[in-house]
């Protein structure tokens, strides 16, 4: 989990916009304290998720002896059963919101609101069994508390005046030299970093990047190399007036009894004048963290198997976000029109 | 082409589709001439294994004649005869180096998928949902396999189809089953379910040295070719009797040495109560496999013993006996099978006469009629043990 990018990228830093993400933040310590923040909010809210959705199932499967438990003496069931639905609703949007669920513990929120203003309307009753509702209703105020304290941390904000830093790595299974020397050739990034368009070295230990950002615009800057130690680590820096302003380095760290090496990527992006989040949105059209992650698998593919491995369902391979289904789309082959597909139509 | 599509719980539609093409040099395209539905499609057409899409291509057993090569497979060539190994892996990554090939670092490009579902990924596989990459599978007239050079085996002419198909899947699959009870001779070994993959870790039981070969299952036709082809020496009728107290008399009370559950996460119980507690369970989303055969495995696994579960778990489980397992210093071996591993020893197997595989089928049919072979192989209508479609 963590987010830091890579491009290593000789001379220039400049590097990976992409990848990065869930930037973290300063204001709230420090990277490490900030991602246990974060992993223990996701806990929180998966506890959540799985909470509506058993209560939510046993309420629409079961909704008189839902009503029985909260002093409803076995009435309405309907109304049960609809509250049911949206439990199951909230708690499946919750993992259906991957990483940072924040809408989805919030619509809890909502309805922990609507429960409790029902329960107070049912207090008043006198169809009703008070010490029931008035457990049901502690209880939902304890559940409140908890879905209020997992939104607020999901939603922090996560840039910060010093900007983001992210972190992750890869183990390949070659030796750090090799690797080094494919990461030094700042050319190959396109070939796994899908949204750098094109890095171009234009003076010594300096290059220039051009970066795909939302709907088809594009970023540009100058990076330089900051620290070159072959087979071991390059660092980079973008270089002064940029309209990003970007860090990051590469290493590459043999692992003991030749099992490969682990690559590891940190970047740290600050914004000019302190914008962060206009800088995040500008980099990252996608979730950056996912980015950070496809850019090192892709980046892995190529090197131990020679390309990036495509599926029907994820043409694109690693990240391709679509999903297809699992059956050719009927596009031409990468590697011109084939035996294979000429005798294939044949039938 | 023709091809076996999913379209969603008890819903399977041959289909015209386009024909495959080469996405990855390394890959080759196969007319596929047999294919056969596994155990562990019903858990797809059963509608138990997330991240399935309407259109999926359904299939991980498959062979068939080369029709077309990317440019870096060198050892194959058009017209020649392979099976094809359903755990697509790319030779190159640390976990294929140590032949663990069903965990192949580089063939699922969704493999963040299934890290949220499962911590880490296993390998890409033919036609086993998005989480395992959204591979169209082979159950069609023509397949596309990824990493060909390394994963395609090629089988010897003379070898028939039916003979050579099972090195996909289910052979290979019952035969890491029972390697994985390191049998010594003289052990006892016990079998839930005989199914396909049942059947040949009864036979692999039985050529790798086991005294005795104990086979569990409710159906009669099932039960009977454990007998009389695979080579149990007993079988156990699970709606007949106790399978605990039966394993202890037949043991002498000590328990089978080794326990291979071959069933996996939609077991069925002989008692009612008990198959719905799991049942609603699973419906309730509370858990998300059944895991009856598993329970008893350990169980009546003797002291000291292992517990190899070779039958697929999808999720998460409930009333896992902890401490039977913990106390009575019982190990669990697991896994997808590597079937690259496999391949090329089991076929020198077939090839010297020591196995013909093809002991399993029961039904042969045209790739048109797909959907009710699923039917009839999911309902086990008309004694249906092991299906085999020709397109
Ligand atoms: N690990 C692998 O690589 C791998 C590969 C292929 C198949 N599989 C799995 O192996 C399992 C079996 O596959 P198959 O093709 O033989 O399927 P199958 O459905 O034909 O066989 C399952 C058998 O288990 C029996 N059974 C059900 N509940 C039982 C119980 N409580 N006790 C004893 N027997 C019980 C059924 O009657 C049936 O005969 C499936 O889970 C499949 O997914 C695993
Ligand atoms: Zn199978
Ligand atoms: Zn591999």
């Amino acid at each position: 989990m963590q987010r830091t990018d890579n491009r290593p990228n000789g001379p220039s830093g400049d590097i990976a916009p992409e990848v990065m993400r869930r930037p973290r933040q300063p204001a709230h310590g420090s990277d490490r304290q900030s991602r246990m923040r974060d992993a223990s909010a996701q806990r929180l809210a998966h506890g959540l998720a799985w909470f509506s959705i058993s209560l939510g199932l046993a309420q629409i499967v079961a909704p008189r002896l839902i009503s029985r438990l909260v002093g409803g003496n076995g009435k309405y069931a309907n109304l049960i059963r609809f509250y049911g639905v949206r439990e199951l609703a909230s708690g499946l949007m919750i993992f259906g919101q991957g990483r940072r669920p924040a809408a989805a513990v919030w619509s809890r929120v909502a309805g922990d609101a609507v429960d409790i203003a029902t329960l107070a309307a049912a207090g008043a009753s006198p169809r009703m069994n008070r010490s029931g509702v008035a457990l049901a209703t502690a209880g939902v105020l304890g559940v409140t508390a908890l879905d209020v304290y997992c939104a607020r941390e999901l939603s922090r904000e996560r840039v910060g005046e010093a900007g983001i830093t992210m972190s992750r790595s890869v183990v390949v299974n070659r030796p750090p030299h090799e690797l080094y020397a494919f990461w030094r050739t700042f050319e190959n990034f396109p070939r796994f970093m899908y949204h750098v368009q094109s890095v171009r070295t234009t003076g010594p230990g300096v290059s220039h990047w051009v970066v795909n950002g939302p709907a088809g615009t594009s970023v540009e800057w100058d990076a330089r190399m900051t620290a070159d130690v072959p087979n071991e680590r390059i660092s980079w820096q973008t270089l002064e007036g940029a309209d990003v302003e970007s860090s990051g380095s590469v290493r590459f760290e043999p692992r003991p009894g030749n099992r490969g090496t682990i690559v590891r990527v940190d970047l740290q992006y600050r914004p000019p004048g302190g914008k962060a989040g206009k800088l995040a949105a500008m980099l990252f059209n996608e979730s950056p963290e996912q980015q950070i992650y496809d850019d090192l698998h892709r980046f892995k593919q190529i090197v131990e198997t020679g390309e990036v491995v495509r599926s029907d369902g994820s043409p694109e391979g690693m990240g391709d976000v679509r999903q297809r289904p699992g059956q050719p789309s009927g596009e031409a082959s990468a590697y011109g029109d084939t035996a294979a597909s000429s005798s294939a139509s044949a039938d | 082409m023709k091809a076996t599509c999913w379209h969603g719980k008890h819903d399977m539609r041959v289909e015209n589709v386009p024909d495959p093409v080469i996405m990855n040099q390394r890959d080759a395209i196969v007319r596929v001439t047999a294919t056969a539905i596994c155990g562990s499609d019903l858990h797809l057409y059963n509608g138990f294994i997330p991240t399935m899409k309407k259109g999926d291509i359904m299939g991980h057993e498959f062979m068939g004649e080369v029709v077309d090569v990317g440019p870096d497979v060198k050892n194959l060539k058009v017209g020649d005869r392979v099976v094809v190994p359903f755990a697509i892996a790319c030779g190159n990554c640390l976990a294929c180096e140590a032949k663990m090939y069903s965990l192949c670092e580089n063939s699922n490009p969704n493999a963040w998928l299934a890290e949220k579902i499962m911590g880490h990924s296993p390998a890409g596989a033919f036609g086993y949902s998005h989480m395992l990459g959204g591979f169209a599978g082979g159950q069609a007239e023509y397949a596309r396999v990824p990493f060909a050079d390394f994963g395609a085996l090629k089988v010897p002419a003379g070898m028939a189809d039916e003979q050579a198909l099972f090195l996909s899947d289910v052979f290979p699959t019952g035969y890491m089953a029972a390697e994985m009870c390191d049998i010594e001779p003289g052990d006892t070994i016990a079998v839930w379910g005989c199914g396909p993959v049942g059947q040949f870790a009864i036979a692999s039981a039985k050529m790798l040295g086991a005294a005795r070969i104990i086979a569990i299952d409710r159906f009669a036709d099932r039960l009977a070719m454990a007998a009389s082809k695979a080579g149990a020496t007993d079988t156990i009728d699970y709606e007949d009797r106790d399978v605990f107290d039966a394993l202890k008399e037949l043991t002498g009370g000590v328990g089978p040495d080794a326990c291979i559950d071959a069933v996996g996460m939609e077991a069925h119980a002989a008692h009612p109560a008990l198959f719905a507690y799991d049942r609603f369970k699973q419906a309730l989303m509370l858990e998300s496999d059944r895991p009856i055969a598993l329970r008893e495995a350990i169980m009546a696994c003797r002291n000291g013993g292992t517990v190899s579960v070779i039958g697929v778990y999808g999720g998460f489980i409930d009333k896992f006996p902890m401490g039977s397992f913990m106390n009575r210093s019982l190990t669990m071996k697991t896994g997808q099978c590597h079937v690259q591993r496999y391949m090329k020893p089991l076929l020198a197997r077939i090839e010297n006469g020591e196995i013909d595989p093809s002991f399993i089928i029961t039904h042969r049919m045209r790739l048109d009629d797909a959907p009710d072979g699923y039917k009839m192989f999911a309902k086990k209508q008309d004694d249906c043990l092991k299906v085999v479609l020709t397109p």
